[in-house]
């Protein structure tokens, strides 16, 4: 009982000279945007806002075509999204097959400059009101990925926290470490039609980190579509 | 008591009116009707004042003093010299103007409604003001209507308004001489705050906003260095002006250290939006502004914006757009968008990325097709065995421009350690050179 008075007696002084900086936050309900694949929504619920989400896998694995569908979900509803386009690869002519709505893109150009991209993905964090903010790190090499300082990861859950934004990192292997909400990796293989012409990837998803910890569910769940 | 000053000659008596009165009305060229309220510290009786009136005017005007600025500009306009008209006594002095010397434009009379009027009102053989004013008030509001009675009330001098003041043309620049030519940008930011303060103090005062900045720099190279700032909608908050204003002399330095600075704008209404319940959030239009134009600083002006395809065949023709936030949904664009993100039945969309520049590529077909391909770049290198592919697909197009293109273009799927890749890559028939264009992905 002594030991309970005193753990309050403590409390209350620390939250007279600090606030509520040690009080533990309920978590709200989390909000979430789909990202356009039926199959992956049933997986994961739709991409968390106020998180980071992380779609990892080699190249060719559907990463491109994953993130098309978000986008054009995303913009056909009413969202402004942002693509930090880290090494200048989005082809405009292939997404506009998606209907994706270009006057709701802010696309940036980073000419592969990886500080640039992600100041630019700081700034566009810190204005807010964007639905969707895609960091594109498909094209930088693995090693370079997991260089990236962990700070920047801390840096951006900590902007995202309070706001509705998606923010969606894809790389080719898992770098943003315990920051990401939700983490899929993508195992894509192609497939021929008969007339000998490229149609389409079949993508295996495994979903890496469950978006609620509270949930009884596995951690490694997989869909194809 | 009004005073009106009327000047056959036809000039603009607006300004020397203003010497006399802060509340004039131009009625027209010549005449102008000042409120004398209260001018009597100044100038005496009105007497007094229409004497001083005359002889400050250049030219040889009339000056008539009346209850109402009807009845002033009437006995102005057909009374020479000073004109005193008693408030209640105005037929007494206007009684014998005929009636065609009625200004009905005055009481907001259509002409072609009062010319009927003055025409029914001669069949009657009614003549002059007196004869009109002294008509019964309900029998003319039956025959004539309301034109009428307020026709009759003009001619009675019976007319009650308030004076159509007219304001000096607001002027919404700013400039500033310096004394010694100013090379850093800190100091010039104090300079810009203090003419964006300025500027937005008179915006604000008129309720107004702005959607374009025009600076002016006079250089000490005696040359001009001149910025435009565009804004897709219209602002008058002075700080992010600065912010705006800053990044874009950072991104463009003057050649020279500054003497002079002068800051316009173009005024317009500010904008009234009012946001759906249901619609998502959008970014703030300052914040947006202030956010492109530092994505702008760090990667290029060329490098931010929207994506805008060509009308062409060209391979990667696109161009970019300005990013402005899109304030109505469009819906009838938006169900038309709704049914072609359905994916086909066989799975999403394709996606792919372009490599720019192509990889130039070393390429062995030795059958007729692509077998062994290895390209290596700064950035990226792309090689391996062809495991499948599918092609040629020829394409050319624009035979009468310099940068025509004529290609063969593959899909190849390469294996490299176990992975299977998928690439486009393409020949120049021209040149017979191999690229690899992209990666399906």
């Amino acid at each position: 009982m002594k030991a309970a008075v005193s753990k309050a007696e403590i409390e209350a002084d620390i939250a007279s000279r600090f606030g509520d900086a040690f009080k533990v936050h309920e978590k709200a309900i989390v909000e979430t945007l789909s990202t356009g694949v039926d199959e992956i929504d049933v997986l994961t619920g739709g991409l968390p806002r106020g998180s980071i989400s992380e779609i990892f896998g080699p190249a060719s694995s559907g990463r491109t075509s994953f993130m098309y569908s978000m986008l054009a979900y995303a913009t056909t509803h009413e969202e402004t999204c942002a693509l930090v386009d880290t090494n200048d690869v989005f082809a405009p002519s292939a997404a506009t097959a998606t209907g994706m709505d270009f006057k709701r893109l802010l696309w940036i150009r980073c000419a592969g400059n990886l500080e640039h991209a992600f100041k630019a993905a700081d700034l566009l964090l810190h204005a807010g009101g964007f639905g969707l903010v895609i960091l594109d790190l498909g094209d930088v090499p693995g090693k370079e990925a997991r260089r990236i300082i962990s700070s920047w990861w801390y840096r951006f859950r900590r902007t995202v926290e309070d706001r509705p934004t998606v923010l969606t990192v894809i790389s080719e292997e898992a770098c943003t470490r315990s920051c990401a909400a939700v983490t899929l990796e993508l195992n894509g293989t192609a497939e021929w039609s008969r007339g000998n012409l490229l149609r389409h990837n079949a993508i295996r998803v495994n979903r890496q980190r469950p978006m609620s910890p509270w949930r009884n569910e596995g951690h490694f769940m997989s869909a194809a579509f | 008591m009004f005073a009106c000053i009327h000047s056959s000659t036809g000039v603009s008596l607006t300004e020397f009116a203003y010497g006399f009165s802060p509340v004039v009305e131009e009625v027209g060229k010549g005449t102008v009707v000042i409120d004398v309220e209260g001018c009597e510290l100044l100038f005496g009786s009105s007497y007094q004042l229409a004497n001083e009136v005359v002889q400050r005017a250049e030219t040889a005007v009339n000056v008539a003093l009346a209850a109402n600025p009807d009845a002033a500009i009437h006995a102005a306009t057909h009374l020479k010299g000073i004109t005193f008209v008693s408030p209640g006594e105005e037929l007494t002095c206007l009684g014998n103007f005929p009636l065609d010397h009625l200004n009905y434009s005055l009481v907001n009379v259509e002409q072609k409604v009062a010319a009927e009027i003055l025409e029914t009102l001669r069949l009657w053989g009614i003549r002059t003001f007196a004869d009109f004013a002294t008509l019964p008030v309900k029998g003319v509001s039956e025959r004539l209507g309301q034109e009428g009675i307020k026709l009759q009330q003009l001619a009675a001098g019976k007319t009650e308004r308030h004076l159509q003041v007219k304001q000096p043309a607001p002027v919404f620049a700013n400039s500033i001489e310096l004394d010694h030519a100013l090379t850093e940008l800190e100091p010039l930011s104090f300079i810009f705050a203090r003419l964006l303060h300025q500027l937005c103090a008179a915006l604000n005062a008129y309720a107004l906003a702005t959607n374009e900045l025009s600076v002016s720099m006079q250089l000490e190279n005696r040359t001009v260095h001149e910025r435009k700032l565009s804004l897709p909608h219209p602002m008058r908050d002075h700080k992010v002006f600065l912010k705006l204003l800053l990044l874009d002399t950072e991104m463009h330095p003057p050649a020279a250290g500054v003497k002079s600075i002068s800051i316009a704008c173009e005024p317009v209404k500010p904008r009234v939006l009012q946001n759906g319940l249901f619609v998502p959030l959008a970014p703030a239009p300052d914040k947006l502004e202030l956010t492109l134009a530092r994505l702008a600083k760090l990667v290029g002006e060329q490098n931010v914006g929207s994506p805008e395809l060509l009308d062409t065949h060209r391979p990667d023709a696109f161009s970019m757009k300005r990013f402005s936030l899109v304030n109505k949904p469009d819906v009838c664009k938006r169900r038309k968008s709704d049914q072609q993100q359905l994916p086909p039945a066989n799975g999403p969309c394709l996606g792919f990325r372009h490599y720019r520049p192509p990889l130039k590529a070393i390429v062995e077909a030795n059958q007729g097709w692509p077998t062994q391909i290895s390209a290596w770049g700064k950035q990226r290198s792309v090689y391996g065995k062809v495991v499948a592919l599918a092609g040629p697909w020829r394409t050319t197009g624009e035979w009468w421009r310099d940068d025509r293109w004529a290609r063969d273009e593959w899909d190849v799927t390469l294996e490299r350690q176990g992975h299977q890749t998928l690439y486009r890559i393409y020949r120049e028939l021209n040149r017979e050179n191999w690229f690899v264009e992209g990666i399906y992905d």
